[in-house]
């Protein structure tokens, strides 16, 4: 669906940005979701986005592992640029980890199993050394004793730590958080967010939607406001929050900044 | 408790321990008020259902059990005036009944065939059984061709290969085996009970698999696959399945060479199995439509391939949600076999039906003895399938509240 575009840039040494997209389009029917989109993420940057609901921010992380298709521009993952080759997308997917606002854990399966199905079945790992990396991250966002349960057994809060872990099973180059405590109750955010704040620290790259200003402050490298489908603002967390320039930034940031 | 709250501030000290829920909810007397005496309507009901059992149950019971003739030598004992079931038509029919014309000498090649059924069929039903991948291999790659070979006999492939190997081994055994170890028994002679659990049992096993390939086919991103999918699901299911067995008796021959048409009994077979495939494909398709997109999108995030994502993520959550559905296709397709005699096939009802017209046996209570019988069976059959899906419903809902 997207137009053909520049040849591909996937080049044998390792390219400088983690995702870089340019001049990104998108239309849910007549609908213009995202009007010309350019941002890039260098390795190991932490961003957040914000902004109303509707902006299209969710939509536009979604285009970076093609849960969405971009229908103009270009988006360039880690030095491969998304086309409608499916290989080349499963390939991509696997090196980009990402957070959903319900979890998407797979009901039927068991919180280890959530954790060990794609790395079995898409990197080819033994179920010994698949387990063994689960319990590792199952660990590092301290459940790991809930490894034989179901997800449906756990706290929402649980379960968006397992959702984490899942994805970090994959070893993934990129971390892509939708909104991952919107549907949280209030006194589970903080473990979720606590867990996020940690792989900051460690270095991942990550590209948040999420409303935490909290967090945006304490981890992100930059905080981008986008509205309408194009960036308004887009700064570091310190003149974001205290002096931003945009008035559609000015007016987001009174209305969730109570 | 309550006085400190209505004049303002309030700081609980201590908290209350739980309380046993009142008499009325509890034991026996509990149940039965909740159950039994919930209200008017549920009163009346309750005791027009009592009413109702008091009234037919010492009937039954008479007829069933006690005015019955367990044994007699032929009809002249059930003929009497106020004797109950005939039990011992069924008995001296037995044999028919669950074998048709099978020759009497080879039923052990029946009785081997359905004994084997039953095993792998135990095997793969078996929750906690293990090694399932191979009892599926054994069942649905080995089974059939063992199963044809007993039932209808060694094929010509088989009995030459047979024979070479007895050549090349100099074996005498092996030749005389090759020569005359199970000679063919026409589909003619088959009949009874055996028959119908072949046809419902082939129908069972296509339709699932069938169904979930049109179901999938439905969906397909290629326009002829679902084209052809929606137009051979839309069509047999618009169609009554006596019609699609009249077909398939009468057409299938046109659209093969004359010495390619297939077995009178496989071409209901083929029609069965058709059928329900196109009902279990519809059941299917509810089960994929119950999967939430973020199943899908989970999925798809973590880089698994779309048929991984198909085997592993959406089909499993969408066949465990329509288990219900599929039972009860699988209940219908079972009564449904009745419908083969209209072509010719010797199933279980047909038996019983043509032989309450004994001269030996025939009189009042035979029919009903017989039809009694075969309700019977067709119960047993379908009230397990029904208990064993609740309990695998239970056990596939991976900690969901009830």
């Amino acid at each position: 669906m997207s137009e053909p575009s520049a040849p591909q840039t996937a080049s044998p040494q390792t390219p400088a940005a983690a995702i870089e997209m340019q001049d990104v389009h998108k239309w849910f029917g007549r609908f213009h979701v995202l009007r010309g989109v350019d941002l890039t993420v260098q390795r190991g940057e932490r961003i957040v986005i914000c902004g109303p609901s509707g902006s299209g921010k969710s939509t536009l992380i979604r285009c970076i592992n093609r849960l969405e298709t971009h229908q103009r521009g270009r988006i360039v993952v880690d030095g491969v640029e998304l086309t409608d080759d499916t290989r080349r997308i499963d390939e991509i997917r696997r090196d980009v980890g990402m957070v959903f606002q319900h979890f998407n854990l797979f009901p039927h399966l068991t919180v280890l199993e959530n954790c060990t199905l794609s790395p079995i079945w898409s990197l080819g790992k033994s179920q010994k050394e698949a387990e063994e990396t689960a319990m590792h991250y199952l660990a590092r966002v301290r459940i790991p004793e809930q490894a034989r349960k179901y997800p449906l057994q756990l706290s929402g809060g649980q379960q968006q730590r397992v959702a984490i872990a899942r994805a970090l099973c994959m070893s993934p180059k990129i971390m892509l958080f939708d909104e991952p405590t919107s549907a949280l109750d209030p006194e589970m955010v903080k473990e979720v967010l606590d867990t996020m704040v940690s792989l900051a620290k460690d270095g991942m790259t990550m590209l948040c939607v999420t409303h935490e200003m909290g967090f945006a402050r304490e981890v992100a490298d930059r905080v981008a406001f986008i509205d309408q489908g194009e960036f308004v603002e887009i700064n570091t967390p310190e003149p974001f929050f205290t002096n931003p320039q945009h008035d559609r930034t000015k007016l987001f940031l009174s209305q969730i900044l109570r | 408790m309550t006085d400190a709250i209505s004049t303002g501030a309030f700081v609980r000290r201590a908290f209350s321990e739980p309380l046993p829920p009142p008499p009325s909810e509890r034991g026996a007397l509990g149940w039965v008020r909740a159950n039994l005496f919930g209200g008017p309507l549920s009163a009346a009901l309750t005791i027009l259902s009592v009413a109702l059992l008091v009234w037919m149950t010492p009937g039954l019971v008479r007829w069933l059990l006690i005015d019955a003739v367990w044994s007699a030598p032929d009809g002249d004992a059930c003929r009497q005036a106020g004797t109950g079931a005939c039990w011992a038509y069924v008995r001296a029919k037995l044999l028919f009944f669950t074998y048709g014309s099978y020759p009497r000498d080879m039923l052990w090649r029946v009785d081997l065939t359905l004994l084997i059924g039953a095993a792998l069929a135990v095997w793969l039903l078996w929750p906690d059984a293990k090694r399932k991948g191979l009892g599926l291999v054994l069942f649905l790659v080995v089974y059939p061709y063992v199963g044809v070979m007993l039932l209808h006999g060694m094929g010509d492939v088989t009995r030459g290969l047979l024979a070479s190997v007895a050549r090349l081994t100099g074996s005498q055994s092996l030749a005389d085996m090759a020569a005359n170890a199970l000679p063919v028994v026409g589909t003619h002679l088959w009949g009874g009970i055996f028959v119908s659990l072949l046809v419902a049992t082939v129908g069972i096993v296509v339709s699932l698999p069938l169904g979930v390939a049109l179901a999938l086919g439905r969906q397909s991103k290629a326009p002829v696959v679902r084209f052809f999918c929606i137009v051979l699901i839309e069509v047999v299911r618009g169609v009554p399945l006596i019609t699609v067995l009249f077909m398939a008796n009468t057409m299938l021959p046109l659209f093969v060479p004359a010495n390619w048409t297939p077995d009178r009994l496989l071409r209901p077979l083929i029609g069965v199995a058709l059928f329900a495939s196109v009902y279990m494909a519809e059941v299917v398709r509810g089960g994929l439509a119950a999967v939430p997109r973020g199943q899908y999108e989970g999925a798809m995030a973590l880089g698994l391939s779309h048929w991984r994502m198909m085997r592993l993520i959406v089909l499993p959550q969408a066949l465990t949600v329509v288990i219900p559905g599929i039972v009860n296709s699988f209940i219908a397709l079972f009564k449904d076999t009745t419908l083969v005699a209209i072509v010719g096939i010797f199933d279980f009802l047909r038996a019983v039906d043509t032989q309450r017209l004994d001269p030996t046996w025939t009189g009042p209570t035979i029919s009903t003895t017989g039809y009694v019988f075969a309700a019977a069976f067709y119960f047993v059959f379908c009230f397990g399938m029904s208990r064993y899906s609740l309990m695998m419903e239970r056990r596939l809902s991976y900690g969901r509240k009830h």
